[in-house]
């Protein structure tokens, strides 16, 4: 793993000292601007510095763009190594968030369909969310040490654990949308016999199910912001108020999305105003995130989970821009659609990295605890309640 | 049963999770102060749990090859090599070896001096580069006449013979281990109830239970269970729980040479961890601290505390450790108000009819 991350560091290293030979503390720190291990621990690189290494390009970017508002935050570590754990999740798991998402968004916008009507909207809606809801599983399953037991998830249900609710939610969805998606195949069955009694029984069943799903779909859109949230990831856990919101409004654009791309322009009037409360609620979470946690909204401005987070941005903005202005377009709607869509994508896969960066870094773990102990200090609290000593009193 | 502290806060876990009559709950307390980083430790533990190797590293830091916890590691000695204040960066316990002799650091003085006696074997490890080391040896001042002091054990207990000199530059040693937290976010995060608390209070994963989903690894605050590869489940310190089950002391602290590892209830512990701390400020080791021990902290206190000799961080503990579910009710809240905003803009959307 060391060597790996070594050759991972940037050749261009002449404007740091040179980080070897120096039998060293066998800390890392991030000092002052011009401090003696401002650049490197001898541990090999410190952590924080190799998330901003791993990418050439970002390092220039950081030079002249936000780095430098922030005064290099001073820590010690063990070598450099992350404190936390970061997530063995590949990226199954925020592929799951978005066709999790999708499918949530896709039972909305069949069950508003139906209800108003929308013959389009309905049947686009019910056979993502199927669709979605296959990838979801299978995301889930392929992500598992042991995927032979995932039933093992239904032995208990546990409110303390956010996936165990999510897979109930997750169950209890599949089964009203799979029976809502069934019961689009309803017409193409034979009128008689027991298939004829399934072509009747079905659409009521449908019907059902389509509403169940859609009163499962916002829980199961926004409980995957609160399994991630429910980590010592740092900046996963920080962001916790905003990150419901950046799902659900993923989540009802990529909806939108489905219905921009399905359904033809006199039926696509609701996917509209759902693209834009959408795309306006995944950009004001996104916002938040990016900006309220202070040093933990770091990693979703950085490297690639920035220019994931940024390109998200765009795609969200031009989706719904175009869902306003392409009404009389069926390709612009499309297009539009497929924005929104491939928007979602980039909003999960970004928050998703940004977590992951911050436990890679001890930083992210370890000054804003300092910070903390030392703000409980500074209103009178108990001096150190994690130590007993004089030592902690200095804090 | 549940009770208004089950997620945060202090309260004995073994009776929250619902045990009548559970046993006194019973920990570690690690002293790092004796702590002589001989690793008798991991390789008891390796070797009574049957855990397999975590690959055969050099690491090239210190010491320590191991790294850290992980799933294959459940003991880990951390090894710091720290010069002091006053000669670069180091401690922030200034003053702690004021009293002790200066000069150039003997590490550097002895790799020169060694790297000259040995026959020429071509390569000079631990003197890069050679030729400026060798060059450098003529500009620090040669070593004070008589024996030089190697930092090699003593022939004899220590106090009997004169104290060696001391340098300017100390070592850190600390048997790591999983802390046994009293709110445990491995365990409330466990979708598939693989972990559980024992009727010691201690957290076990069964592993014929464990699917591999992962959930616990991002949970610690700590960062100490991991997924072991190739196998795809979450493996940890179990405390021994099949030692200490039948009376017996778990494997670590039995090897621990110097009862640098202590093993007991915790109460009893937490005691003698405070009579150990005073006496060692009444030696004048003040940059002693306990780590853990109180369950006022963010997790409720740990099973298994430790007595440090500088900053949680420089071991690579967390300074400021809170359990993730201590917020789960308010990241609940705000979902669901996420999840009612969602329905809004549905109704709100679909509110006229074609």
């Amino acid at each position: 793993m060391r060597p790996r991350e070594e050759a991972e560091r940037p050749r261009d290293e002449s404007l740091s000292p040179p980080p070897a030979g120096r039998p060293g503390s066998g800390l890392a720190r991030d000092e002052a601007p011009g401090g003696p291990l401002r650049a490197e621990a001898p541990g090999g690189p410190a952590a924080g510095r190799a998330t901003r290494d791993r990418d050439g390009r970002r390092r220039r970017g950081d030079r002249d763009g936000d780095r430098p508002m922030v005064p290099p935050a001073e820590f010690r570590s063990y070598y450099g190594r992350p404190v936390v754990k970061a997530p063995v999740w590949h990226h199954d798991i925020p592929a799951y968030l978005f066709t999790g998402g999708l499918a949530a968004g896709s039972a909305l916008l069949a069950a508003g369909g139906d209800a108003t009507g929308r013959a389009a909207l309905r049947r686009a809606g019910r056979v993502t969310a199927l669709g979605a809801l296959a990838a979801s599983t299978y995301f889930l399953i392929h992500d598992l040490g042991r995927p032979e037991r995932f039933l093992n998830m239904l032995r208990v249900a546990k409110p303390t654990s956010p996936m165990s609710m999510g897979i109930w939610i997750l169950s209890a969805f599949g089964t009203a949308a799979g029976a809502a998606a069934a019961a689009e195949a309803a017409p193409l069955l034979p009128e008689r016999g027991i298939p004829g009694l399934a072509r009747k029984l079905l659409p009521p069943i449908g019907t059902a199910g389509q509403y169940g799903a859609a009163v499962a779909a916002p829980a199961l859109a926004t409980y995957t912001a609160v399994l991630l949230a429910d980590t010592a990831t740092p900046s996963w856990h920080a962001a916790y108020p905003e990150l419901p919101f950046v799902f659900a409004g993923s989540t009802l654009a990529s909806g939108a999305g489905v219905g921009l791309i399905a359904a033809p322009a006199d039926q696509a009037g609701p996917a509209r105003r759902l693209a834009v409360f959408g795309a306006a609620l995944e950009l004001y979470g996104a916002r938040r995130v990016e900006t309220t946690t202070g040093m933990l909204s770091e990693p979703y401005r950085e490297g690639r989970p920035g220019r994931l987070l940024r390109t998200g941005r765009a795609l969200t903005a031009a989706g719904a821009a175009g869902a306003l202005l392409g009404r009389r377009s069926r390709a612009l709607s499309a297009l539009s659609g497929l924005s929104l869509l491939a928007a979602s994508v980039c909003t999960r896969f970004g928050i998703f990295e940004g977590g992951v960066a911050s436990a890679r870094d001890p930083k992210y773990t370890v000054v804003p605890q300092r910070e903390r102990l030392a703000s409980q200090v500074g209103n009178g609290a108990v001096a150190g309640r994690k130590e007993t000593g004089p030592a902690a009193a200095g804090h | 049963m549940a009770g208004p502290n089950s997620l945060y806060g202090p309260v004995d876990p073994a009776p929250d999770a619902g045990y009548v009559d559970a046993p006194p709950r019973v920990g570690f307390f690690t002293d790092t102060s004796v702590c002589i980083g001989c690793k008798a430790c991991e390789v008891a533990c390796k070797e009574w749990n049957l855990i397999p190797d975590d690959g055969f590293n050099l690491l090239g830091t210190s010491y320590d090859n191991t790294g850290g916890l992980t799933a294959n590691s459940w003991r880990h000695v951390a090894f710091i090599e720290q010069p002091t204040a006053g000669r670069g960066a180091g401690t922030d316990s200034p003053g702690a070896f004021a009293a002790m002799p200066v000069g150039p650091p003997a590490s550097a003085q002895t790799a020169v001096v060694a790297a000259g006696t040995a026959p020429d074997t071509g390569t000079e490890p631990g003197v890069p580069p050679a030729v400026d080391a060798l060059a450098a040896a003529g500009t620090i001042a040669p070593p004070a006449t008589g024996p030089q002091f190697l930092g090699m054990p003593l022939p004899d207990l220590p106090g009997r013979m004169m104290d060696a000199p001391r340098s300017d530059f100390r070592w850190l040693m600390m048997s790591n281990v999983c802390k046994h937290c009293t709110h445990a976010a491995c365990l409330d995060v466990c979708p598939t109830g693989s972990l559980f608390r024992t009727e010691f209070g201690t957290v076990v994963v069964q592993e014929d239970i464990c699917n591999g989903c992962g959930y616990c690894i991002p949970a610690c605050p700590y960062g100490v269970i991991d997924r072991r590869e190739g196998d795809g489940r979450a493996w940890k310190c179990t405390m021994c729980y099949d030692r200490i089950g039948d009376g017996l002391t778990p494997a670590c602290a039995k090897a621990c040479p110097t009862e640098s590892i202590q093993f007991g209830e915790l109460d009893e512990l937490r005691a003698r961890a405070e009579r150990r701390l005073e006496s060692l400020h009444e030696q004048g080791e003040t940059s002693a601290r306990l780590y853990g021990n109180s369950p006022d902290d963010g997790v409720g206190g740990d099973g298994a505390f430790f007595l440090l000799l500088d900053e949680p961080e420089v071991y690579g503990l967390p300074p400021d450790p809170v359990v993730c579910t201590r917020d789960l009710p308010a990241m609940w809240k705000r979902a669901g108000w996420a999840a009612l905003a969602m329905a809004a803009a549905v109704v709100v959307s679909f509110g006229r009819r074609p």
